[in-house]
């Protein structure tokens, strides 16, 4: 719905002054694919195939764009979206031993969803907290020093309690 | 929030703001909100201190800030006129604060800054060793004003550069102040920003952009973070200033999509200005129009380089391309546009250049890197956090003085600047200084400003690991020798790490290093190998412990020999609770670790409370266990064992005899027995070695009657094995004994450096030898 509603010259703004109309369309093709990401959590194929018509371009250039970013996401993920924080702070201080307790605790590894969509689990690259390493996320919630016993069974405590 | 008309109008409301929002001896509690202290909680300790202003009736203004620095200590409090900073605040502080300081103007001593519990607490900001050595150029404004309200910019001097340059500058001159402070790019190598801006303006067409690079994908790094979140005025206002002086009328910030707050703040800021009148159509009634547009990325670490960001703006994949054309020339910017593209942090330190002078910059840091740097600090230093130092800074007084030294005042090993384009500095690097010049004589880069501080339990061969399994996985596929050569060099780390390294896995690793970064396009590619390379440069003997005795000294790797040290162990028995796979075993009297049934899982290391579980090489085991004995004097023999030539060399007094090789036997025979040695070399006339004449020559010719008056150089023609001083004893001693030579002469390039006897040898590892049979016995 959204792809068939999506208003080019709005998102493209003033620079749309100078290009052609083709060219407005490929540039909010990344925002558009962020925007139907949001509102069904994933990319579905029939959404990016009235994309594909709504803004002229290939399904296979905007498959193309899709799998090439590593944000998006062709299949459903979980309620809470888990990412484990692997920059180098975070590694530095105990982030591989987080994720591997992470994924006993919840039988999934990383960059997969458990079977009741419950949870996602991920790595990301840095989240920018590294004063407070290791970091990780629920959603967009950052949690920050989990280290030791008490404060990883907390974080799974936040992590299983109904949003 | 009214539309400024003119300059003027701008001027006047600088002047009302400065007497209300921000006026001195106000009673000011500054919040730190950055994303650190948010997620410790400084929401709740805003809104606590806003209920107890309420009920107090007092006049105290709460401003939730950017990021104040100090991110090991959040949440952070600023209270103004008193200038005290607290550190881990929490809401049921909310009244003693109001009643205690803004009242009374007495410190709360539970929340002031004190290094460790034996010092007197510091409530000043100002001499707190965090912020003492610190000067704010980029940060002038994170963590002092309100992101979300532009008076606070404006009360606090911003626009004060647009309103210099609409008035009183042309382009040119505004491109020549930037040249002349030669302000150097804080996105990665450095390249001149005047420069850069001179180069888009001259470049043909009428049409041009302003590019902010906010895709700060390095892991470990927040400083363009800090600013967007905390300062996003200041960006907007270094953006204004280029497109002025380049003639622009489009910008860009691509942003990360990681950074939810800072899109978040990014989008008010161009809001507020434009309701304002500073960005948008005829900007202060001068006819200059700019407009200001966010571009979210999307996950890919490749997009910070500049061409593969261009490609992300127009929409399609994020794949470098080569250049000619630059983004600076047609054909090469968004859609073809030539367009000026800059990091964050470059455009943050352009309004206050503008405002007081290229000299003035040209005053702070070093010659060749004039201004600040910003570094997010992070690793195992005791002060985490964001820090903006002159450039020339060393990188001791950062870590040690700005950063608190090591946790656990453990002994540092390493530095990692610049992310993973950047590369690993060697603890004897420490009282080098922070320019870009410096960092990329020792093989590292200032990037982004990533800066990771590493103890002695860090496995640099692991950080080469992680690092280049970061690069390879970021790949964008497009050039082969990045796309395969990272992948290959991952497999060898891989190798090393599990313990089936090969001999030759360095030099394979070295050489593929440099293919890689001949062979790619783009400066991830270029890059990739410098966190190998680095750690092999600068720490290969812990490559060559991997390799040769499957060990990890840093216990990362799980490499080793488990045992029990059984003087130590107190019987405890948590070792072969701990244990999953019951390689711990018990007799009446000890406890053992079966290696067979051991997987290194360290579980037992970790349960130990007294550390007698030990991880050693293969060799100290069989030594420590068959032998009986102790690590100390293993480590000791291992240490002689593992040392080159040329210590021995230098154990000894320094004597090289020489003979021409036209001389005759006799003559080498008298050399000898006078200097007393028994071997000598035989050199040419320019002195480069031919040969070496020793007493098994001698009875070699008294066997075969051969004249004392025969030539040297018709006598011996043999091939002779020299040594480089660099060999080490053990391999030496290999090589000797299997080719049935005693004397090992010593040569570097072309010049004889010395000899070594077999009696060198024993005389040397003689007092070890006895140790052991003494223990034996």
């Amino acid at each position: 719905m959204l792809a068939e509603a999506l208003d080019i010259d709005e998102q493209i703004g003033e620079v749309g002054r100078i290009l052609h109309a083709q060219e407005k369309k490929k540039g909010v093709l990344i925002h558009a694919l962020h925007q139907i990401q949001e509102d069904n959590g994933y990319l579905p194929e029939d959404i990016l195939r009235k994309l594909s018509r709504n803004l002229n371009i290939a399904l296979s250039e905007i498959y193309s764009v899709a799998s090439f970013y590593k944000m998006f996401h062709f299949t459903p993920r979980g309620r809470k979206i888990v990412k484990v924080c692997l920059g180098t702070a975070c590694y530095v201080r105990g982030a591989a031993k987080l994720l591997s307790t992470l994924e006993k605790e919840f039988a999934v590894k990383s960059g997969n969803t458990t079977e009741d969509l419950a949870m996602t689990l991920e790595t990301v690259g840095c989240v920018g907290c590294c004063g407070l390493a290791p970091v990780a996320t629920i959603n967009e919630d950052v949690v920050g020093e989990i280290i030791g016993e008490k404060k990883t069974g907390a974080f799974v405590s936040a992590i299983r309690e109904e949003a | 929030m009214e539309k400024l008309k003119d300059i003027e109008a701008l001027r006047n409301l600088r002047e009302h703001l400065k007497n209300d929002v921000l006026r001195p001896g106000k009673n000011t509690i500054k919040v730190c909100c950055g994303l650190p202290c948010s997620t410790l909680g400084s929401h709740k300790v805003a809104q606590a201190l806003e209920e107890e202003t309420s009920r107090s009736g007092l006049q105290v203004d709460i401003i939730k800030t950017g990021c104040q620095g100090l991110c090991q200590k959040g949440p952070l409090l600023q209270i103004e006129p008193h200038g005290f900073l607290y550190q881990r605040a929490h809401p049921a502080h909310a009244r003693e604060i109001i009643s205690n300081t803004c009242a009374a103007g007495i410190p709360v001593r539970e929340l002031i800054h004190r290094d460790s519990f034996l010092e007197e607490p510091e409530p000043l900001l100002q001499e707190v060793p965090f912020y003492k050595k610190q000067m704010k150029v980029a940060l002038r404004n994170t963590g002092n004003i309100d992101p979300f309200n532009i008076h606070h910019y404006i009360a606090a001097g911003g626009y004060t550069a647009l309103e210099k340059i609409l008035t009183s500058m042309t382009a040119d001159q505004v491109i020549e102040e930037m040249r002349k402070s030669n302000l150097r790019g804080r996105g990665g190598a450095g390249f001149p920003a005047g420069v850069k801006w001179a180069h888009t303006k001259r470049a043909p067409g009428t049409i041009k952009m302003v590019i902010a690079n906010g895709d700060e994908g390095d892991p470990g790094a927040f400083m363009d973070r800090s600013i967007m979140e905390g300062d996003p005025h200041s960006l907007l206002e270094g953006m204004l200033t280029c497109a002025y002086a380049i003639d622009a009328h489009f910008g860009f910030i691509y942003v990360r999509h990681e950074y939810p707050l800072a899109i978040k703040t990014l989008k008010t800021a161009i809001r507020q200005a434009e309701e304002t009148g500073l960005l948008g159509k005829n900007i202060l009634g001068t006819g200059f129009d700019f407009t200001v547009h966010i571009r979210e990325g999307a996950g890919a670490f490749v997009c910070g380089e500049a061409t593969a960001l261009v490609a992300s703006i127009e929409g399609n994949r994020g794949f470098p391309h080569a250049r000619p054309p630059r983004v600076s020339e047609p054909g090469g910017g968004p859609w073809g546009y030539p367009s000026n593209l800059n990091n964050v942090e470059t455009y943050a330190c352009v309004p206050p250049i503008i405002e007081r002078g290229a000299d003035w910059f040209l005053g702070i840091g070093t010659q060749g890197s004039p201004g600040t740097k910003v570094f997010s600090l992070a690793g195992k230093v005791k002060n985490t956090g964001l820090v903006e130092v002159p450039m020339g800074i060393t990188l001791r007084e950062i870590i040690y003085d700005i950063g608190g030294g090591i946790i656990g005042n453990r002994k540092i090993k390493a530095v990692q600047t610049g992310g993973p384009s950047g590369g690993c500095i060697p603890e004897q690097f420490l009282d080098l200084p922070v320019d870009f010049d410096s960092l990329w004589k020792v093989g590292s880069i200032m990037g982004s400003g990533g800066m990771v501080v590493m103890d002695e339990d860090n496995c640099m061969v692991d950080v080469a690991k992680f690092f280049l399994s970061f690069t390879q996985a970021e790949s964008c596929g497009k050039c082969p020798p990045c796309r395969i050569g990272t992948y290959r060099m991952l497999e060898i780390l891989e190798r090393i790490t599990s313990g089936h390294g090969e001999e030759g896995d360095i030099e394979r690793l070295e050489h593929l290093g440099k293919l890689v970064k001949m062979g790619s396009l783009c400066g991830l590619g270029q890059s990739a190998p410098n966190p190998v390379l680095t750690t092999i440069q600068y720490f290969r003997d812990e490559y060559e412990e991997h390799v040769k005795d499957k060990y990890c000294r840093a216990k990362v790797c799980n490499l080793g020999i488990f045992l029990v040290d059984h003087d130590e162990c107190i019987l405890c028995g948590l070792c072969k609770q701990a244990c999953a796979f019951g390689a711990v075993k018990e007799t009446r009297r000890s406890f053992f670790i079966d290696r067979d049934s051991c997987t290194r899982c360290k579980a037992c290391y970790y349960a130990c409370p007294i550390d007698a579980v030990k991880i050693v090489k293969q060799r100290f085991a069989r030594l420590e266990e068959e032998l009986k004995i102790p690590s100390e004097e293993i480590a000791v023999i291992e240490r002689r064992t593992r040392m080159r030539l040329r210590d021995i060399l230098e154990s000894k007094p320094y004597e090289i005899v020489m003979i021409n090789r036209n001389c005759c036997i006799a003559d080498a025979v008298r050399t000898m027995s006078e200097k007393n040695v028994s071997g000598i070399f035989v050199v040419d006339e320019q002195e480069r070695l031919v040969s070496i004449f020793t007493e098994r020559d001698i009875v070699r010719c008294v066997f075969n009657n051969t004249p004392t008056s025969e030539s040297l150089e018709n006598l011996i023609m043999r091939d002779i094995t020299v040594f480089d001083p660099s060999t080490e004893v053990s391999s030496a001693i290999s090589i000797a004994s299997r080719k049935k030579i005693r004397h090992l002469p010593v040569v570097e390039g072309n010049k004889i450096v010395g000899m070594i006897t077999f009696r060198d040898l024993v005389s040397y590892l003689l007092p070890e030898i006895c140790f052991m049979a003494e223990t034996m016995y």
